[in-house]
């Protein structure tokens, strides 16, 4: 596909569809560092108009990343439904872009969007939103519903979930378990209790898979766990007969990026079925939880589609949440702003990059959770994150991670505080998951509205939770 | 009248973590002190990532280690702002106008990286230690100091060099908690093109809390030997004495 753009007197020329998507892309610095971004504003406008002039069903005969050396562009095409497509195939790009808004402003549009998920292909999501501004991105990103359910339900309108990351540099199980104490204080962990090991060897993440279920069933919490370590570690456990609730893995966007994960869709699914097989959920199945990040392909060296073109990492991104579709996970966050400032450069492109990451997966189906960080030598801060929570919370996030006081002490970067969880509750009237909120009523830390206070540690019965570990 | 300080009733549980538990709250939110705790220490970080390395301060102590006059180089990236878009451009020297060549066995490449603080607070005690646990075994080369740098630019420096092991120093990505942290690369047979699986690397150089440098140099020297033994570095190269050796 070949097209030119005339914008102000001026014409640009676009060699492939690889190409315009790269650069109508809003500017990032990981599509600079790739070589594929606009080299100007004002070819980027051009890229937009002629973008929003592709028709929708080209993108199901061309291919972005090829489709007979790619696995993941087989599962997007081999999987996409012509009957969910319908109401839109006569559209293009732009008038996608319309009639989202259209639909996001009436009401219904919560099921006519569950829908038409199928129907959508990563890539045009990724073309969608690249015309969009950041209130279109929240209104319809607000529009969508998709609500998963393991121990607790996740995704209700009106609620919003927490990772609790209790993340510890040596692994100690005392100092984890401070962590959860600390955020269960506060009122976090109705998404996950999902922790980093630091190493990855089986016996630690066995460890700290005992722990989290000994929390949960001496306080008789509806939480559920996840130890993120390597697929295989996890599979290994559940076949040791260990209490693995969700079973973990990053992903990428092409086959070459999840091979540099060592994984392949076959491992997911095999991951996947282990997970249910344990039969552990009490309120729905959904057993997978992935994480995902705009500028991991390129990290990877993983990023070259058709014709050996650099694909936009936004659109590699999208094809991520194609792949975590297939497994029905409970949750899906992007680690926005962990890669660093090579991918995401300052608070505006995370902050965008946050809100294309929410959109885009909760258009294609995918819970979506966010994971509001930054590192230390990006140009961003507290203020920045304070902004995309409150941006995301408008638009419906299914959850947050958060971790005590911001700072992950072993992963070296900032993410939001347990703080900033009661801070967006009690701002938007957020509730917890149903589940979790009946706990946290029970202790006195919520009241039956739902609104969330919080205890102190010297009046709450969870003190001898560190206690009793070791 | 006077009020009891309230006991902390998180004092049992800090010493398990160094993660920030149990902060006091005002409200929904956090406390006054919390928040300027929290800038402070974000204040550290950013200013070790962006305040320039001051390579003239260095030189006297530098040169004091009787290495040699040391050599002063910059990467491809102009400035700081360049240097943290483009990876690639901070693995490449401007030039190599000006390294002495010669057959030395240990070479010293000074990098800024990610925080120069690390740099100037740790850079020259750790070549003294360096000096000291490998300068009567090897002979050492003059020690290179380059701004705006990555790991892989020491590739270039010790090939022009001809520096049989390679160890680079070089300021460790700021974390809220720790800005000053230095690592050191060992790279055997620079030459550019080697991958990061080609090196080994000592972490978490900050004393008095992280490692200090006594035992960052022994296992430096375990590690030059093993790699001459083995004529490589990287992931088959270990360090089998139990000391911490951070991937």
């Amino acid at each position: 596909m070949i097209t030119t753009q005339t914008v102000n007197g001026h014409s640009y020329r676009f060699d492939s569809l690889v190409d315009l998507l790269a650069k109508a892309t809003p500017l990032r610095s990981g599509d600079e560092l790739a070589g594929c971004a606009a080299t100007s504003e004002e070819e980027r406008a051009a890229a937009q108009w002629a973008l929003a002039e592709v028709e929708l069903s080209t993108f199901l005969s061309e291919e972005v990343v090829p489709y007979e050396t790619d696995e993941v562009t087989r599962l997007i095409m081999d999987t996409h439904s012509a009957e969910a497509f319908a109401p839109v195939s006569h559209l293009t790009v732009g008038g996608l872009r319309d009639w989202l808004l259209e639909v996001a402003a009436r009401s219904g549009a919560g099921d006519v969007l569950t829908a038409l998920a199928p129907g959508l292909t990563p890539e045009m999501v990724a073309a969608t939103s690249k015309l969009m501004r950041n209130q279109d991105l929240i209104a319809v990103g607000r529009a969508c519903r998709v609500t998963t359910g393991f121990r607790t339900t996740v995704g209700l309108p009106g609620r919003m979930a927490t990772r609790l990351q209790p993340n510890h540099p040596t692994d100690d199980l005392r100092g984890v378990a401070a962590a959860i104490l600390d955020g269960l204080l506060l009122g976090c962990g109705d998404a996950v209790v999902g922790i980093n090991p630091a190493g990855d060897s089986p016996q630690v993440t066995a460890d700290l898979v005992a722990l989290v279920d000994d929390v949960r069933q001496t306080y008789d919490i509806p939480l559920q766990s996840s130890v993120l370590a390597h697929i295989t570690t996890t599979i290994g456990l559940i076949e040791a007969g260990l209490p693995v609730d969700l079973v973990f893995q990053s992903i990428g966007g092409s086959q070459a990026t999840n091979t540099s994960f060592g994984v392949d869709l076959a491992l997911l699914r095999e991951g996947r079925e282990a997970g249910l097989s344990l039969h552990r959920g009490t309120v729905g199945d959904n057993v997978t939880y992935f994480e995902t990040g705009q500028g991991s392909s390129l990290s990877a060296n993983a990023h070259l589609g058709t014709g050996g073109r650099p694909v936009d990492q936004q659109t590699l991104e999208a094809r991520a949440y194609g792949v975590a579709r297939e497994f029905e996970p409970l949750l899906l966050n992007t680690v926005v702003g962990f890669i660093g400032p090579e991918y995401l450069y300052d608070g505006k492109q995370i902050i965008r990059a946050g809100l294309e990451d929410h959109f885009c997966g909760k258009l294609l189906g995918v819970p979506m959770g966010v994971d509001v960080c930054y590192t230390n030598h990006a140009e961003a801060d507290f203020d920045d994150m304070d902004t995309l929570l409150t941006l995301l919370a408008a638009a419906g996030v299914n959850f947050v991670i958060t971790v005590p006081g911001a700072d992950d002490v072993m992963l070296g970067y900032q993410s939001l505080s347990y703080h900033d969880a009661l801070y967006i509750r009690n701002v938007l009237g957020l509730r917890c998951a149903p589940e979790f909120e009946g706990w946290l009523v029970a202790q006195g830390m919520a009241d039956p509205t739902g609104k969330v206070f919080g205890a102190e540690l010297g009046a709450s019965r969870l003190r001898e939770l560190v206690g009793a570990v070791g | 009248m006077t009020e009891a300080v309230p006991l902390d009733p998180w004092a049992a549980l800090r010493p398990t973590t160094q993660a920030r538990i149990g902060l006091p709250r005002a409200g929904m939110g956090m406390a006054t002190t919390t928040v300027l705790e929290l800038s402070t220490a974000l204040a550290a970080a950013r200013d070790a990532v962006h305040v320039p390395l001051d390579t003239g301060a260095l030189l006297p102590g530098m040169t004091e280690l009787g290495l040699g006059t040391p050599i002063e180089l910059r990467s491809r990236a102009t400035d700081r702002a360049l240097y943290l878009r483009r990876p690639d451009l901070g693995r490449v020297p401007e030039g190599l106008d000006g390294l002495p060549s010669g057959a030395w066995d240990v070479g010293f490449v000074i990098a800024d990286g990610l925080s120069s603080r690390a740099v100037a607070d740790h850079a020259v005690p750790q070549v003294a230690a360096l000096v000291k646990a490998l300068g009567h075994e090897f002979r050492l080369a003059p020690p290179v100091l380059v701004t705006q740098a990555r790991v892989a630019i020491g590739d270039w420096i010790g090939e022009a060099m001809g520096v049989r092991t390679l160890l680079v120093l070089i300021g460790e990505r700021p974390g809220l908690s720790v800005a000053d942290s230095l690592g050191i690369y060992l790279t055997h047979e620079p030459r550019p093109g080697r991958t990061d699986a080609e090196r080994n690397c000592i972490s978490n150089i900050h004393p008095p809390a992280g490692l200090g440098y006594a035992e960052a140099a022994a296992t430096a020297a375990r590690l030059v030997a093993g790699a001459r033994a083995l004529g490589r570095s990287g992931v088959d190269l270990k360090d089998t004495s139990g000391a911490p050796e951070l991937p």
